[in-house]
């Protein structure tokens, strides 16, 4: 046989010499100098060359990266799956204001609010407060523990002392609160008022007890009834901003906005007049707006009230007559003639005035139509006389202990400087506020409460309708549930749990008459997060208004015509009554009406601005020295048109001086401008107010500093009414392009090839007509899209970040033509907000001029941004004609400089960000991205379930958080979507046209085609103003 | 051959020999430094450090460090950026263009010119990649390069991506066409060394010239090619930057008169910074038989013809904005000569149609002093030409809500200042080290005899 064929590794095996066979079982045959030669001892020279190569690997091994912790779940909880959001309905509160909620949490963090449309009273939409309120949730200034006199305590030490010093007290304890509108909260108050024999004072920020009272002294219940704007047809203002700063102003937005919707079928709309001294949200809203002095308010209601009362019937006072009563005799008109479907309103806290309008509504037959006084919201309970009662045996010392619930009086109450100087006369004091703010810092014991989101606590916010909070993250510090606390200091040893439970099951289940079970009518409400009980109502009598006698006073107390300069108060629609001014996302959330950001300044009418030599410049103004209440401060003046004449406006929420850094020295405190006479507070302040320029410069971070829309019809385009009932294409705009064959539609010129979507086609839709300007989808885009906070200064530079704005225009009575003077408002302007983002052009010029394509169309009509592909030239932004983009012009994260960015500097305020989306670096430019990430998360819902997505899959964030539901979302390729069915969308080969009439495009010439559809603003007036006449 | 004509004016005056003409010259780079030009060199390189700090601060904390915002993406990076493309337009049209057209005037300014064209393209440069957001990525992803990304390009579409390949071309070409004409000048200094260092660098840049007639004849043959390759890249390099603005939407950029105006305004500021130059090194160098009053008044003439050409181009613009019908660009133009910087569009139309129009007199075009003067002028006024065109359109366009101002920091004027003291420092470093008047061509324009005129 054979040899079989052999291999060999070389010559060297195959000779097989000697020196071969000596090495052959090594592996390295040859001489390593490791371990020295056959034989030999390591000498000192191996030793440094192992020792050099060692130090040299191990530095290049530090060289690395280095090793971020991502631990993976060992125990993974069952309903937490990573990249998968997870909603919890809870429900918002913040100081005395509420909204029931959805949580959006990523592996267990809180990181973004929607509205709960199951809510028919918050109605399903977000406020901005409520959009923020999730950062504040992240805020490293809260409390971590509970303090003794500063000093980090044990909760044990804390419950003996508070326990033992209240048992010390002798009943001379007195619990200081906001309106409590949670049977929890209260029952938990009440524990406490029944252990120590304590007394329990509730206060508002913006006090409604001159309502409350009116109401209890003609309906024998102190209450704030039920409006319900729906069904109103005319509606009167005074001074009520029911759309910016009225409880539940998200579920008004949405009543009023069904009044103005238009469409072929629904042809009418609600008649809004206001009268006012401040240019309002609700103001800025109205069909006829005419601005009043605070001291002519309650002539104008009694006017008001003869006008009705001739018409109807009643018994008219004896009032003076107000100079100027065109308006409000159209006002009576219209009220009368939709009698039964209107409401008259007033945001006065003298009750005398309230009482007239009660009696107005009474005989325009509001009760029982439009206003329901069996139902009573609970946001406002706060009782003027009774708080300023405990302020004067705060000081007088007869009240040895206090315990403040989550308020801040010392700030936000006109009487703070008493009430600080009365907490040192206590022999003790108790807060449970989230931070050493300005009352809790001057506190013994500071127990720090949850913030809402950590927190079990239920809600009545308005008779027979409740909600829960639940708990959506584990309490983040060494923090303490207030109501727990309460219990327990009271001698119950209750979990905030089980106290929310039983409360529950006792006002709720035990009523409902639901045959559940109580875990499973828990387990459901706990899902729904809000509970309607069937035919709850309060028994009220009346209305019984002394109307002589309310005329009367307020005879003695208003004035025709009063030469003296007026103050008044207001709550704005970004830091609202400061409870929340530490949150720098409010804090640069532009003014819907002043534009301005990061500060509070006096408005005041461009007249007076005038007479006193300041005038505003590219945000540049000048201070006064202003004296009001006796407290003189310097504040910067802003001259705004449609401020009354001799009124000042000036917002409370600002001049915090302990709520952290971001809020600290933002402008002045408003709050002790309000004055307290026989035990009421007023918000408006007639006498003793002068101010004196000071010829001081001052800069105003504004965001938007053109006032008017200087007549181009193809940025806005608006109509009134009656002539919309005739033509529904009224107002609308129809540019033409000259071309050889004669004038063209733009839409039927292009060199463009267009684009062909086969699957989906993303638009927008956005009613000029019920948006009301507030602003909450600005903050929810903010939260969406990890925007980042830039600062004053950055503001100032004109840097802000926003990828949505919404743009605020006025009228200008200007003629047309003359460029200089429509520039200027006019003196009372009509106000339209256009919300302006990414209109994701069809045709988009930033697409085209790129460099480096980092910008592009994607096949579903976005307009796409590639943040790793950008090198930053900016020249997308210049070609952009709705300037939209906005570029990273510093790092905003991980940089001191920017430290108010809260939500990217620390490692806390981290948790907040959205992680779908990158958090941009600097350099590179950004923009609306019609939220992509929300598209791509409810197609792949859709797809898993193997159907296509409908709008219930998909839904951007400022759409989503519109209270007013102005903004529509969806897919122009579905017929079935709202936004195609609205739009009565119809495909052509490779655009989709909009049959709606009202429906436009933002600067339609250009032929950018954008996926954003505005519909034109119709207002409800007889006839349109100046300019538009002109441009008629 | 040319034959001169008997009555015509000598180019070369002062009765210079070959010999002197190679004497004035090399000269000036074999001496030792001047104390007027160590001094100048100082100011030269403190400005370039001083201005380097604020392109160090700008590239290190971002681009916020500008006065720019969210209205005006550009102001003066793109301002300066123009403004530098068109000086460096001169150089290669004189030295291309007039070769062409055999007009041996050029002969004496061409090197000096042909330098400025080059420096001022390269600060021209700085602008394109410092005025980006991410300047380290960008400088090469502007560029076609294959890469590892996938199917990754630049967007062809883009007026950028054209300005990339305009400007690296033009700057290609200039640099070569310049060289070119700068080796037998480097060959006559390499002749003439005294020591080893000036001979062996010279003899480098050299090329090892042998001054053959084969070798002069090929040098004439490239230069001609070149002539030939560069007059088209002058025409296309302006029209290409004019389409940034021209390709766009935005009201006042939006224009089809931009090439054409965008040429003359750049041979008009070019021309200006020529002078402005000139009539320096004319006077520290005492040049003044080699640049002639009738080189200034030639060249003044061409200013007046530039600069009414953009007058006529300004005037057009208005006038089409008007015949448009359209609304936003009838607002850019109203404001720019009423709006808030009504002073900037004043400044451009002082100095740029009104000045220029006192060279029709021939006493202010024939007197060093004035052409000085207005030569800066004309160059502030192409400065605020474009600062009108970018900032004063974007500042206002087509929503009023977005309408803001600009105002510059000393970062701006810091990175400005930066590009001078770069432009400065190369110019007199190669009017030192290079020989700044090209010797073998003007020895082709002097007398033949020699004698005094």
């Amino acid at each position: 046989m054979k040899e079989t064929k052999k291999y060999w590794k070389g010559l060297e095996q195959l000779k097989n010499s000697d020196e071969f066979q000596k090495h052959a079982n090594k592996e390295f045959p040859e001489y390593l100098p490791i371990g020295g030669a056959e034989g030999e001892e390591p000498s000192r020279r191996d030793f440094l060359k192992l020792m050099g190569f060692g130090i040299a690997a191990v530095s290049l091994a530090a060289c690395e990266t280095p090793v971020k912790k991502a631990i993976p779940y060992v125990k993974k909880p069952v309903s937490v799956d990573p990249t998968m959001p997870n909603y919890y309905a809870s429900t918002f509160v913040s100081g005395s204001d509420y909204c029931s909620v959805l949580v959006k949490t990523r592996e267990g963090r809180p990181i973004k609010l929607e509205g709960n449309s199951l809510s028919t009273f918050s109605g399903g939409g977000t406020s901005s407060q409520v959009e923020a309120s999730v950062l504040s949730l992240y805020d490293q200034e809260r409390l971590q523990q509970p303090l003794i006199d500063g000093k980090k305590a044990s909760w044990d030490e804390i419950d003996s002392a508070v326990s033992k010093e209240l048992a010390a007290a002798n009943g001379k304890v007195a619990i200081v609160t906001n309106s409590i509108a949670s049977p929890a909260t209260q029952a938990s108050i009440d524990a406490l008022v029944a252990a120590y024999g304590a007394t329990h004072v509730a206060y508002d920020q913006s006090s409604f007890s001159g309502l409350l009272a009116a109401y209890e002294s003609a309906f024998g219940t102190r209450m704030l009834p039920s409006h319900d704007f729906s069904k109103a047809k005319t509606i009167v203002s005074f001074g009520a901003d029911f759309l910016g700063s009225w409880p539940n102003h998200t579920g008004n937005n949405k009543q009023f906005a069904q009044t103005r919707k238009l469409d072929s079928k629904k042809k009418e709309m609600s008649r809004l007049y206001a009268f006012e001294s401040n240019l309002s949200l609700t103001g800025a809203n109205a069909d006829y707006r005419t601005p009043i002095k605070p001291s002519q308010e309650g002539l104008y209601v009694a006017n008001l009230y003869n006008a009705v009362a001739a018409k109807l019937g009643g018994t008219k006072v004896k009032v003076a007559k107000v100079e100027d009563d065109v308006v409000l005799q159209k006002a009576a008109n219209d009220l009368v003639s939709a009698k039964g479907a209107s409401i008259v309103i007033s945001g006065s806290n003298d009750s005398e005035v309230q009482k007239l309008v009660i009696a107005i509504n009474q005989l325009l037959g509001s009760y029982g139509n439009t206003i329901d006084p069996s139902k009573s919201v609970n946001l406002r309970k706060g009782d003027d006389a009774a708080f300023a009662g405990f302020v004067k045996k705060l000081n007088s010392g007869a009240i040895s202990g206090v315990i403040f619930y989550n308020c801040n009086p010392v700030y936000d109450h006109a009487l703070g400087s008493q009430i600080a100087a009365g907490i040192k006369k206590a022999k003790f004091a108790v807060s449970t506020s989230d931070r050493s703010d300005e009352t809790s810092s001057l506190v013994k014991y500071q127990a720090p409460d949850h913030h809402y989101l950590e927190s079990w606590n239920d809600f009545e916010p308005v008779t027979g309708q409740f909600s829960l909070s639940q708990p959506a993250i584990k309490n983040i510090f060494d923090t303490r549930q207030a109501q727990e606390s309460f219990l327990k200091w009271a001698g119950q040893e209750v979990s905030a749990y089980d106290h929310v439970r039983a409360s529950w099951n006792k006002n709720v289940y035990e009523k409902s008459g639901e045959l559940a079970g109580a875990d499973g009518f828990w387990n459901k409400c706990l899902h729904d997060g809000v509970y309607e009980l069937k035919g709850a109502a309060l028994t009220v009598s009346g209305p019984d208004v002394d109307v002589t006698g309310a005329a009367a006073a307020i005879s003695k107390k208003y004035k025709v015509n009063s030469t003296e300069l007026e103050l008044i108060l207001y709550t704005n629609y970004s830091v609202g009554d400061g409870t929340q001014a530490n949150n720098p996302w409010l804090q640069e959330m532009p003014d819907p009406i002043t534009k301005a950001t990061w500060d509070n300044y006096l408005t005041v009418s461009p007249k007076q601005a005038e007479e006193w030599g300041i005038e505003l410049g590219d945000m540049s103004t000048q201070t006064v020295s202003f004296t009001a209440n006796g407290v003189t401060e310097e504040i910067p003046v802003l001259p705004q048109p449609g401020q009354a004449y001799g009124t000042v406006g000036l917002a409370v929420g600002y001049g915090r001086t302990k709520a952290g850094k971001v809020a600290n020295g933002v402008g002045v405190n408003a709050y002790q401008f309000a004055s307290v006479a026989n035990g009421s507070t007023s918000f408006a302040v007639t006498s003793g107010v002068s101010a004196t320029p000071t010829g001081n410069g001052y800069q105003i971070a504004q965001t938007q500093t053109h006032q008017t829309y200087m007549g181009r019809e193809t940025v806005i385009q608006e109509t009134v009414l009656n002539k919309y009932q005739k033509d529904p294409q009224a107002g609308r705009h129809f540019p033409k392009i000259a071309t050889s064959e004669g004038y063209k539609k733009p839409y039927a010129v292009s060199l463009w090839q267009g684009h062909e979507y086969n699957n989906h086609h993303w638009g927008m839709m956005i009613d000029l007509n019920s948006c009301t300007g507030c602003g909450s989808c600005t903050i929810a885009c903010q939260t969406e899209n990890n925007i980042p906070v830039v600062g004053k200064q950055e503001v100032l530079n004109r840097r802000e970040m926003h990828w949505l704005r919404i743009d605020r225009y006025y009228s200008s009575d200007a003629e047309e033509g003359d460029l200089k003077a429509m520039e200027k408002a006019a003196q009372n302007p009509e106000v339209t907000f256009q919300p302006m983002m990414c209109q994701q052009c069809n045709n988009a010029p930033c697409e085209t001029v790129c460099p480096v394509a980092a910008t592009t169309h994607s096949s579903e009509g976005l307009n796409q941004m590639t943040y790793n592909r950008c090198i930053g030239t900016r020249y997308c932004a210049n070609n952009c004609p709705y300037k939209v983009r906005r570029f990273n012009w510093f790092k905003y994260h991980d940089n001191k400089q920017f430290d108010k960015n809260m939500s990217m500097n620390n490692d806390l305020g981290k948790m907040v960000l959205n992680p779908d989306v990158t958090v941009r670096a600097r350099g590179v430019m950004e923009k609306c991205s019609f939220c992509v990430q929300r598209i791509q998360s409810g197609k792949l819902s859709a797809k898993k379930e193997g159907r296509r997505p409908t709008d219930e899959d998909v839904n951007v964030a400022c759409a989503a958080s519109c209270p007013s539901e102005a903004l529509v979302f969806g897919d122009m390729k579905n017929p079935e979507s709202r936004i195609s069915q609205m739009l009565q969308i119809k495909q052509n080969e490779k655009s989709v046209e909009a049959r709606e009439p009202r429906a436009y495009h933002v600067l339609e010439e250009l032929r950018v085609m954008p996926n954003v559809w505005y519909l034109t603003k119709v207002r409800n007036k007889d006839e349109e103003s100046k300019t538009e006449k002109a441009e008629a | 051959m040319i034959a001169e004509s008997a009555v015509r004016e000598p180019l070369v005056t002062g009765g210079k020999t070959v010999h002197d003409v190679t004497q004035d010259i090399a000269g000036r780079v074999e001496d030792k430094p001047a104390k007027s030009w160590l001094l100048a060199m100082a100011v030269s390189l403190a400005t370039l450090a001083v201005g380097g700090y604020a392109v160090a601060m700008t590239v290190w904390e971002g681009i916020g460090m500008w006065g720019l915002n969210k209205t005006v993406g550009w102001a003066w990076d793109i301002t300066n950026f123009v403004w530098w493309v068109g000086i460096g337009h001169a150089g290669t049209l004189i030295s291309a263009i007039l070769l062409l057209f055999r007009q041996r005037w050029r002969m004496s300014i061409n090197r000096a010119a042909e330098a400025m064209t080059i420096f001022a393209v390269i600060c021209a440069a700085m602008f394109p990649v410092l005025h980006m957001g991410r300047p380290w990525l960008g400088f090469y992803w502007a560029l076609p390069l294959p890469n590892t990304f996938g199917s990754l390009w630049v967007n062809f579409n883009s007026p950028l991506l054209w300005d990339v390949f305009a400007i690296s071309t033009y700057f290609s070409v200039s640099l070569v066409f310049w060289y070119i004409g700068l080796i037998p000048d480097f060959a006559t200094i390499r002749d003439r060394a005294t020591n080893k260092i000036s001979a062996a660098i010279y003899g480098t840049l050299s090329f090892g010239w042998d001054g053959a007639a084969k070798t002069w004849s090929r040098y004439e043959t490239v230069a001609l090619i070149l002539a030939g390759l560069a007059t088209p890249l002058v025409l296309s390099v302006h029209t290409i930057v004019s389409f940034d603005f021209a390709t766009s939407v935005i009201p006042g950029w939006h224009t089809t008169i931009f090439p054409p105006y965008f040429v003359a305004g750049a041979i008009f500021s070019g021309f200006a910074m020529v002078l402005t130059l000139l009539l320096i090194t004319r006077k520290v160098y005492k040049l003044e038989d080699y640049i002639t009053i009738q080189h200034i008044e030639l060249m003044n003439i061409v200013i007046i013809i530039t600069g009414s050409i953009v007058g006529i181009a300004y005037i057009t613009e208005f006038f089409i904005a008007w015949y448009s019908g359209v609304e936003a660009e009838q607002y850019a133009f109203i404001n720019r000569a009423t709006g808030p910087y009504w002073w900037a569009y004043w400044s451009m139309m002082t100095c740029n149609v009104i000045s220029p129009q006192l060279f029709w007199f021939k006493k202010i075009r024939t007197n060093l002093a004035a052409t000085f003067i207005i030569s800066i002028i004309v160059n502030i006024g192409m400065w605020f030409e474009r600062f009108v065109i970018i900032v004063t359109s974007l500042h206002r366009d087509f929503l009023p809500s977005s309408w803001a101002m600009f105002y510059p920091t000393v970062y701006d004027m810091g990175v400005y200042l930066f590009t001078f003291g770069l432009f400065f420092t190369l110019f007199f470093a190669f009017a030192k080290f290079f020989p700044v008047i090209n010797m073998a061509e003007v020895k082709s324009i002097i007398k033949a005899t020699g004698e005094k005129k």
